[in-house]
């Protein structure tokens, strides 16, 4: 409003001023609600909210807060049993982070979550806040963060915008996650032509704590000092508020404020040492890390599941910016907040151990019994509410869903009548095409931009399939995590595709030596008003859930991002799925490279003719159709079995899992890393390079542990093929071709320098080999 | 024997650093910024990190710390010093030792297992090598380009205080490929690359920076 007549100075939309005036017209639509949702604000407070009010429910209602669209469908994560193989778990869905049981006291949690949206908007500080956010939450919980991952998907690795935002979002994540001192220990690297214009930022982080040191986002105790420590509030991240502020306030005020928060590790690395000591000096009684929704969120969530009110004075709130409106304050996602509830006693250890790590710190308020959250700007009341009703009593939405009609005609369109190579050289060609490809390519370009070492207990990384990190150096006790999902696949069959990234995950964990014990989900789709994409999105969750009931093991937490598309053309569905497990014994870790000569190759699990959505069709063809390889995971349970016990054992030199690019892919890989060769002999070399069959992995195995292996794969019903012997310098296909290993690092190594640019001047890979 | 690591605001490689001085035999003990006090150690290492997150210059505010000052005395009276990574950039920072860190000259992140070459085995925190005994530890900096006038890297070159130089291709524009200096005396030591990440074969690439922490613990036996 630029309206002379305009008001110069601001009126407060008190409780007193709103029940006075029931007539008067709020922006409640520019903020996101639905006539419908107003109503209900209306009749659950019985009068027009104040501005504040409005301001807390629409952010709090939201998709991204409240799950409306998908609360139906992920309730059914929640009738999973909560026993993992190791024990029940210490606390899952509905927190801020699962906890789950790894044995000698210790505890783990982990979660993934999306940064998409504001990492398209602004990559490098919408890729480090979204790192920034999933490190608070696992904080929250009363863990020491420990090592992070981040799942990241693009367009086509040539195109225009990918310059822009792949740089910025890999030197986000890194800029953000090293300042933290928390190793990266992998992730993904995916392109795709529906994520141009759709970037996925997804990101993970692991927390270690011991089993008495859990803490739950809890306002309890009436007297209760509610305080907020870290960074000041600013106004990064009001997004949408500004409409109510530019209706409320006259044309001086603040305006325009940006939509995506701006990150500082630095205070986020003392929020974390700050946040430890607090909780090792026993002054918290509950916490709550400041998000989405920023205090809206935190004040509601953490009244609500606790005592049930909390009073707040608002004006207490240290700003970055004097002028903010108490409406933009509390939807202000400013980063580095944390917000406890500590009791009157312990106060000055409190702010004492803050003190010590130079971090501010507030009272600004305290827990009641009234059943209210009350919110006073100047002695003045502007928000009065019941906290349930903003936190959890939501809207839930049952959005219609259809198969789409072009559905069946995608999986008639089978890869397995694609041309075929029909000479050696051919298959060769196609073998390095495939190799080169941006999605099979080496990624140590990104991942040379991430600090994988800090803290020295980084047992595994990339390359290797799954992560690792030591818990315990006394005992050596440590956990193994990886992410996944192939969202080709999944477009072709969302349920099949959700349950075959849960089984590349699972095996990931497998082959590490891991025990897998506990998912987390990042699910991106499309526009859920769309009803093909809800009913990918419908497929997707219950293929995850009756695969974790089939594995046995519980999802603990995760994450919904809706609105993936541009225009009609929603991104790939992509349920991306983490697996974290528990490894026994780090120091029996098996790398995925060759490791010396003259081992026996072993192919672990049955290859079918499987091409449909493979990395064969979709590099050599431009083709996406037909139906995702089986799916068997009672025979992807036996694989992980068999690779733990024959880890353990001590029987494997080398493990490594089959999945994108099939054989062919592991093969020159395995080869690649440490320059030991294969020659192997196959019935079928073209099929069984370039099936994607699940439930596979090739390893190796030393001549006088041959026999052994073999007799514990037959007891753990796993079929092994034995398709040729480690050695020489190159990857030779008997009777069809021979590529030097070289040959193969060159062209695998060469793809993304080749667009991005050399990080280091003629310095070709002498970072991915690591040990 | 006690080696000392110093935690600023920022520091993140202070618990690797612990680890690295146990494994060579010596008795970490914990130094904070803020205390004028170094607690007795007879040597100091300033770790890795983004101390006060390297907003201003690397190690510009850090030097102003209230341990700094024992441990500049320290250093002028023959204690052993050694600052990685940021440490190094904190030692510059600090005058203990010549030039400066500037941004990689490629503009990003690198992190790396990175080959080096000892060219001087003679100080402090590199005795425990050969003379021109290749090693690799992991490097991982976005400030490490080793920066001084001609005239300076000519007398370090003269006097033999080049400690560690990068072997194959220059990882982060360091002028003359280097990689660590050293003080006229040679008990203060500053390296862009990170020894404390390869000191287990488990966690890092193999054993070769335990050496750093060795030659201390010898030339304080020495002593």
């Amino acid at each position: 409003m630029t309206d002379a007549a305009a008001p110069t100075t601001r009126q407060l939309d008190t409780v007193e001023v709103a029940t006075g005036t029931p007539e008067r017209e709020l922006p409640w639509s520019e903020l996101g609600l639905k006539a419908d949702e107003y109503d209900r604000i209306r009749e659950i407070l019985g009068r027009r909210p104040t501005g504040a009010e409005l301001a807390m429910y629409s952010v709090m209602w939201s998709e991204h807060c409240s799950y409306k669209s998908s609360k139906v469908h992920l309730k059914k994560f929640g009738e999973l049993s909560q026993e993992t193989p190791r024990g029940r778990t210490l606390a899952g869905i509905g927190e801020n982070a699962g906890v789950i049981d790894i044995g000698q006291g210790y505890a783990v949690t982990f979660k993934v979550e999306s940064h998409n949206h504001p990492s398209y908007v602004e990559p490098y500080q919408g890729a480090a806040t979204g790192v920034g956010g999933i490190v608070r939450d696992i904080l929250a919980m009363g863990a020491r963060p420990v090592a992070v991952m981040d799942p990241l998907r693009f367009g086509p690795l040539d195109a225009e915008d990918t310059a822009r935002v792949l740089p910025g979002i890999v030197a986000g994540v890194g800029g953000y996650g090293n300042c933290l001192g928390l190793p990266n220990i992998g992730g993904e690297v995916v392109f795709d032509e529906t994520y141009l214009g759709n970037p996925l930022v997804n990101a993970l982080c692991v927390g270690v704590l011991r089993h008495e040191d859990l803490h739950l986002a809890h306002a309890t105790g009436v007297g209760n000092k509610v305080v907020l420590y870290g960074a000041r509030t600013g106004g990064d991240g009001i997004g949408g508020v500004s409409v109510l502020a530019s209706e409320t306030f006259d044309a001086d005020g603040p305006a325009k404020r940006p939509s995506v928060q701006v990150g500082d590790p630095f205070m986020e690395k003392l929020l974390i040492e700050c946040t430890l000591e607090l909780f090792r000096a026993g002054v918290v009684n509950g916490i709550q890390d400041l998000g989405g929704a920023g205090l809206s969120c935190a004040t509601s969530e953490l009244a609500s599941a606790g005592d049930g009110g909390m009073h707040v004075e608002l004006d207490t709130v240290p700003l970055r910016d004097s002028s903010l409106s108490p409406e933009e304050i509390l939807m202000s996602e400013s980063q580095e907040r944390m917000m406890a509830v500590v009791e009157p006693a312990h106060l000055d250890g409190f702010m004492a151990i803050c003190e010590k790590w130079d971090v501010e710190a507030v009272v600004v308020g305290e827990v009641t019994d009234t059943g209210r959250l009350v919110i006073d700007w100047h002695g003045e009341t502007v928000v009065d509410v019941p906290p349930r009703s903003v936190a959890h009593d939501g809207p839930t939405y049952e959005r219609p869903y259809a198969r789409p009609d072009w559905q069946d005609a995608l999986q008639a369109d089978v890869a397995e009548a694609l041309a075929r190579p029909a000479t050696g050289d051919e298959l060769r060609t196609q073998l390095l095409d495939v190799l080169a490809s941006p999605n099979q390519a080496d990624k140590s370009w990104v991942t040379d931009q991430y600090d994988r070492y800090v803290q020295g207990n980084t047992v595994m990384s990339q390359p290797d399939d799954g992560g690792v990190v030591r818990i315990d150096p006394e005992t050596n006790l440590g956990v193994a995590v990886a992410t996944d999902c192939n969202g080709r696949f999944a477009k072709l069959d969302p349920y099949a595709g959700a349950q075959l990234a849960l089984a590349e995950a699972y095996r990931n964990v497998a082959v590490t030596g891991g025990e897998p014990l506990a998912v987390t989900d990042c699910l991106n789709f499309g526009s859920p008003e769309d009803p093909a994409v809800m009913w990918q999105f419908e497929q997707a969750t219950h293929g995850l859930k009756d695969g974790c009931a089939e594995l046995g093991i519980p999802v603990t937490g995760g994450n919904v991002s809706f609105y993936n598309q541009t225009g009609d053309v929603a991104i790939l569905p992509t349920p991306v799925v983490g697996v974290l497990g528990v490894v026994d014994d780090v120091r029996l870790r098996v790398r995925s490279g060759f490791a010396a000569a003259d081992e026996h190759v072993l192919l672990l699990g049955e290859t079918r003719e499987e091409l449909s959505g493979s990395a064969w069709a979709g590099v050599v063809h431009d083709h996406l159709g037909g139906m995702p390889p089986a799916i068997d995971l009672a025979a992807e349970k036996a694989l992980g079995a068999l690779l733990r016990a024959a880890i353990e054992a001590g029987l494997l030199t080398s493990a490594h899992d089959l999945s994108d690019g099939g054989l062919a892919i592991a093969l020159a890989e395995s080869v690649i890393r440490n320059g030991v060769g294969a020659h192997v002999e196959l019935d079928d070399p073209f099929v069984e390079l370039f099936s994607e069959s699940a439930s596979r992995a090739v390893v190796t195995v030393r001549e006088d542990q041959h026999e052994a292996f073999m007799t514990l794969a037959e007891q753990h019903g796993v079929v092994v093929s034995s398709i040729g012997r480690t050695g020489g310098d190159a990857l030779e296909v008997a009777g069809s071709f021979s590529v030097p290993a070289a040959e193969l690092e060159q062209r695998w190594r060469a793809t993304l320098p080749a667009v991005l640019g050399h990080t280091i001047p003629g310095a070709i890979g002498t970072t991915a080999v690591q040990g | 024997m006690k080696i000392g690591v110093v935690t600023f605001p920022g520091s993140l490689d202070d618990v690797d650093a612990q680890r690295a001085v146990r494994l060579a035999g010596a008795e970490p003990v914990a130094l904070w910024h803020g205390d004028h006090d170094l607690k007795g150690v007879d040597a100091v290492i300033l770790p890795g990190g983004f101390s006060y997150g390297d907003y201003l210059r690397c190690g510009a505010i850090a030097r102003f710390a209230p341990v700094m000052t024992e441990v500049v005395e320290g250093a002028n009276k023959g204690m052993p010093v050694l600052g990685i990574c940021n440490g190094f950039q904190i030692l510059c920072e600090s005058h203990l030792l010549p030039g400066a860190l500037i941004r990689n000259d490629h503009r990003t992140f690198v992190c790396r297992d990175q080959e080096l070459v000892v060219e001087n085995a003679g100080t402090a925190w590199t005795r425990a090598y050969e003379q021109g005994q290749q090693i690799t530890v992991p490097l991982k900096n976005g400030e490490g380009g080793f920066v001084a006038d001609a005239e300076t890297l000519d007398r370090l070159e003269g006097e033999g205080r080049v400690v560690v130089r990068y072997v194959g291709a220059n990882p982060n524009g360091s002028l003359r490929d280097i990689a660590g200096v050293t003080n006229e005396r040679g008990n203060v030591v500053g390296l862009m690359p990170h020894p404390e990440h390869a000191v287990e074969d488990l966690c890092g690439p193999g054993t070769d920076g335990l050496g750093f922490f060795a030659s201390a613990v010898q030339a304080l036996a020495a002593v």
